[in-house]
Parts: structure tokens; sequence; C-alpha cells
């Protein structure tokens, strides 16, 4: 298994190593030790390759990811997988604010708390943040899954489009044009499915999550909604 | 930008070692605010007496100030001098009667911090050569909280560094950017209180003296401020036996804290942290927003 130490290794180095590496490379796992808090680990990589690092990493960490497997063993920083189009990216501890920003695709998984803003302008990702969820969450999320089985806080779901929240505990406030909708079948499956993939199948009961979305009276610009401005 | 750290060590054992761990929390923030910085220690006290930080320009005669100063005391005045500024230790009694005469015989001279314990130095150019300039890494003492800034509101001066004093052993650190701050400035003014620049941290900073004077704690006068200051903030505070932190509701910018057996941390980003001892066992963790939190010794 490579091998590489940030603490004699270049950042820079680290990510253009990863880069390089063609989609059927026999590497397929690598570890990464010493981040330190840097920004920036394991960025844009395009290749389905395990990744895993060993301590807390700063900003936008496994950012841009596609098809790799990036797994955090330590808290991550503003910005954790942001614009993520595919694969999984796996945090042991918490997360800052605007984890899995933008993501179009793939799965991040936090066994932690995430701060603020977390899934902001998602358009296709799925999250699942087994602690509880900051400020703003899903604001303007556009789709994609955000399940969360603690808390949110306030204004979760802000002028949100067509992604789906599912949330376990209690919720601080709404945001702008974001409802609490019934559970139906299909939402417990798709649940089901989130939560396998995020390990805690079995471990929660699906009934206990409540369903949030858009009442679709905010992006739809009604003139009734002026006020709203 | 900008960038904050505190430590605040809970074993004494690490005092001798506290200005070298601020340094190197100082140094790894020069990216966040290369344009100047400064930091407020909190060292030892005598009893009966009150250390003021005097900023002078390049070159002043501190001996020359320092006569001038005994001789308004009728005693000698203990002193250090680190670079442009001079720690010096005076009877109580006498403070006002200094101060006065600081006023008169060097006006150019500023009291850039008072208190029992705390020092403050402060001045533009790189974080980490700011640290050396003053020998940050051999100062000791329980606490200490440091700045690196990087200038959005107004310009790059040593009057516009942090910390800035908002009462005796208090200091307060900014990151980030009040929107509020000219009209801020208009209603302290008209209370009495004095600027000395158009910085916006430095409103803040006399928001809270304001609001200690009417009779405010720190904690409470705090807690007031998320109320009247718009915009963007992270506030470190330092007190005489801790320090404390408050982000804004929207908690726009960073913030991480960490806690061992030994100290607790504050810092802008974790980078900030990773070298104080016995970091990897430490409990990390984000402080929420509009939520004072502040850790003193008892």
């Amino acid at each position: 298994m490579p091998t590489i130490d940030l603490a004699h290794t270049s950042l820079r180095e680290l990510n253009a190593t990863l880069h390089r590496l063609k989609f059927d490379s026999n590497e397929t796992h690598w570890r990464v030790l010493n981040p330190r808090g840097q920004h920036a680990v394991a960025v844009g990589i395009d290749a389905p390759i395990l990744v895993e690092i060993e301590g807390h990493v700063g900003y936008y960490c496994a950012g841009m990811n596609q098809c790799a497997t990036v797994v955090v063993h330590g808290n991550a920083g503003p910005g954790v997988a942001e614009n993520m189009m595919s694969g999984q990216v796996h945090v042991k501890g918490d997360v800052s604010q605007a984890a899995g920003a933008t993501g179009r695709g793939g799965l991040l998984v936090v066994d932690g708390n995430a701060a603020a803003r977390c899934g902001i302008s998602m358009k296709g990702i799925d999250i699942i943040v087994k602690g509880s969820v900051g400020h703003l969450s899903a604001f303007m999320a556009q789709a994609g899954c955000l399940v969360v089985l603690g808390d949110a806080g306030e204004a979760l779901g802000d002028s949100i489009y067509e992604a789906r929240l599912y949330v376990g505990g209690t919720v601080k406030s709404l945001g702008a044009d974001c409802v609490h909708k019934p559970l139906q079948d299909h939402h417990r499956a798709e649940l089901a499915r989130l939560l396998e993939a995020g390990g805690v199948k079995g471990e929660v009961d699906i009934n206990r999550f409540r369903r949030y979305g858009s009442a679709r009276r905010l992006y739809h610009f009604h003139i009734d909604n002026v006020g709203s401005y | 930008m900008c960038g904050i750290v505190g430590l605040f060590l809970k074993d004494p054992h690490l005092e001798p070692e506290l200005g070298m761990l601020v340094a190197g929390m100082l140094g790894t923030l020069c990216d966040r605010g290369p344009d100047s910085a400064g930091f407020a220690v909190y060292g030892r006290e005598t009893p009966g007496a009150i250390k003021l930080t005097l900023r002078a320009p390049l070159g002043h005669d501190f001996d020359c100030l320092t006569e001038q100063l005994e001789t308004t005391a009728g005693a000698s005045l203990p002193r250090v001098v680190r670079d442009t500024h001079m720690v010096v230790t005076v009877p109580l009694a006498r403070e006002a009667a200094i101060r006065a005469t600081l006023v008169e015989v060097a006006p150019e001279v500023s009291v850039v911090g008072a208190g029992r314990r705390m020092e403050i130095f402060k001045e533009v150019g790189r974080p980490d050569l700011v640290a050396s300039r003053f020998g940050l890494p051999d100062m000791t003492g329980t606490h200490a909280i440091g700045h690196t800034r990087m200038a959005t509101e107004s310009a790059v001066t040593t009057d516009g560094a942090h910390p800035f004093t908002t009462g005796p052993d208090q200091c307060l650190v900014h990151n980030g950017s009040l929107s509020n701050h000219n009209a801020v400035r208009r209603e302290l003014a008209r209370h009495g209180l004095a600027f000395q620049t158009e910085n916006d941290s430095e409103v803040a900073a006399g928001y809270l003296t304001l609001k200690m004077r009417e009779g405010l704690s720190l904690d409470r006068a705090l807690q007031a401020s998320l109320a009247t200051l718009d915009g963007f903030y992270t506030f470190v505070v330092g007190t005489e036996s801790g320090f404390g932190v408050l982000r804004d509701p929207i908690a726009c910018k960073p913030a991480v804290m960490a806690e061992t057996e030994k100290w607790v941390a504050f810092g802008t980003e974790y980078r900030a942290l990773v070298d104080l001892p016995g970091i990897d066992a430490a409990r990390v963790w984000e402080p929420e927003p509009a939520t004072v939190y502040f850790r003193e010794r008892q």
C-alpha cells in the first residue's frame, strides 16, 4: 500500500501523484499521514481508489472527487467534498461549514456533526450526517438527499429546490419555502438505502425521520410571494 | 481574512513556553494576515502596581522618557523595552499622574494597553517577523491572544493592528468586517469615546468599553454586541484570567477550539494548533455561532 507522509512530501506532490493514476491502476489503496490541517488534501481524484487520511484536514478536502473513496480519520475543515461528482467521502469526526457544497453526485458520510451550511447548493450528492447539522443547511439545495440523524439548526432548506431532506431529530426552524412533507413508502425505501450506504442500517428507526422539501412557491416566482423578497 | 490565535494554559509547567507556543501559532497564520500582527500576553503581576505598555515611533529615546516618568512617580520604575514598545510598571497610586506626564512630555507615545498582568505589542509587518522583533518566543505567562491582519476596512498602520484594548487587562482581536461601524462610531463618540483610526475593530472594542463602563460584565457586553454590531466577526477577548470567544450569528468566519488537560486553544484554522503539545489527543470542536465562550482561571 503506497503511503505518503505529508511531513516529508509536499501537498502538491501528493495531489499530482493521485492525479497521475490511470483509471485501472493497481495502486488502489493509499494512506496519507500527517495532514496537520492542510487545505485541499486529496482533491480532484479521478480514479476508483481508496485514500485513507490519518488526521485532521483543513479546507476543501476531497473536493471535486470522482470515483474515489476518501476516508478522513479525523475532522475536516470548511468545504469538505465540495463539488463531488461521484465516489464517497467518509469523515470519521466532525466537519466544518459548507460540507458537500454544490456536490453533483456521490456520497458524503459524516460520523460526527456538521457545522453551518451543510449541503449548500447541493446538486445531486447524497449526504448522511450521523450527528447534527448547523444553520442554513441545504440552502438553495437543488437535488440529492440530506439525511441527518440528529438535529438541524435554524433555517433548514432555505430557498430549497428539489433536494430531499430527512431529519431524525428536531429542526430549530425551516427556511423560506421549506416545508414538512409526509414520509411515503418510496421515501422509506430511499432512506433505508441511504442508511445502509452510510453503515447505519438497522441502528435507527426509519419512522422517526421527518421529510422536508420545497413548497415550490418561491423558485417558480409567483406574484403572491413578492413580500418574501 | 485575518487570523486569530489564543492559548490558555491549565498546566503551570507550560508557562515558560507560552511565548514560544503562541509565536508558532501566529507564524502559521501569516498567510491569513501578512500585513501586521499583534498579541497580548498575560504574565506576572506586581502587587500594588499596574503595567503600562507604551508604543513610540521607531528610535524613540525611552531612557529619557523613563527619567521623566520616574520624576513624576518619585521612584524608579521597572521597565522592559521591546523594539518600539516599552512596558513600564508603575505604582497604582501614581498611574493618573504618570499618564498626565506622558501626554505632556511625549504626545507621540501612546498607551496601547494597561493592566496588572497584560502586555500588548503590535506592529506592521509579517507576523513571524513582528513576533521575533518583540521577542515573543521568550515571553512567559498564563495565557495570550494574537492576531494576524489582512486589512480590508482601513489602512495598514500600527494603530490599525490588533489587539485593541477595552479596559484594564482587557483587549479584543477581530476577524471579519463590520458593516455598520461608521454609524456605531458616531454613536460612541457622542458618549465621549475617542478613536485613533477608521478601523471597524476599534469600534467593536469601543462598544465593549462603553457597555462595561455602563455596568455590564464583559460576558453581557459581548451578548449585547450581537444586537448592535452588524457584519461578519469572530471576536476573541483577553481578560486578566482567561479569554472569551464570540462568533456572529451567521458564523461566516472560521473558528476552531481544542482542549487537553494542559491547555485550551483557539485558532482561526486547525493548522495553527498542530504544534501544541498533545494535540493528537486533544478534543477539537467548532464554537457555535452567537454563543459566548469563556475560559478563565478560577
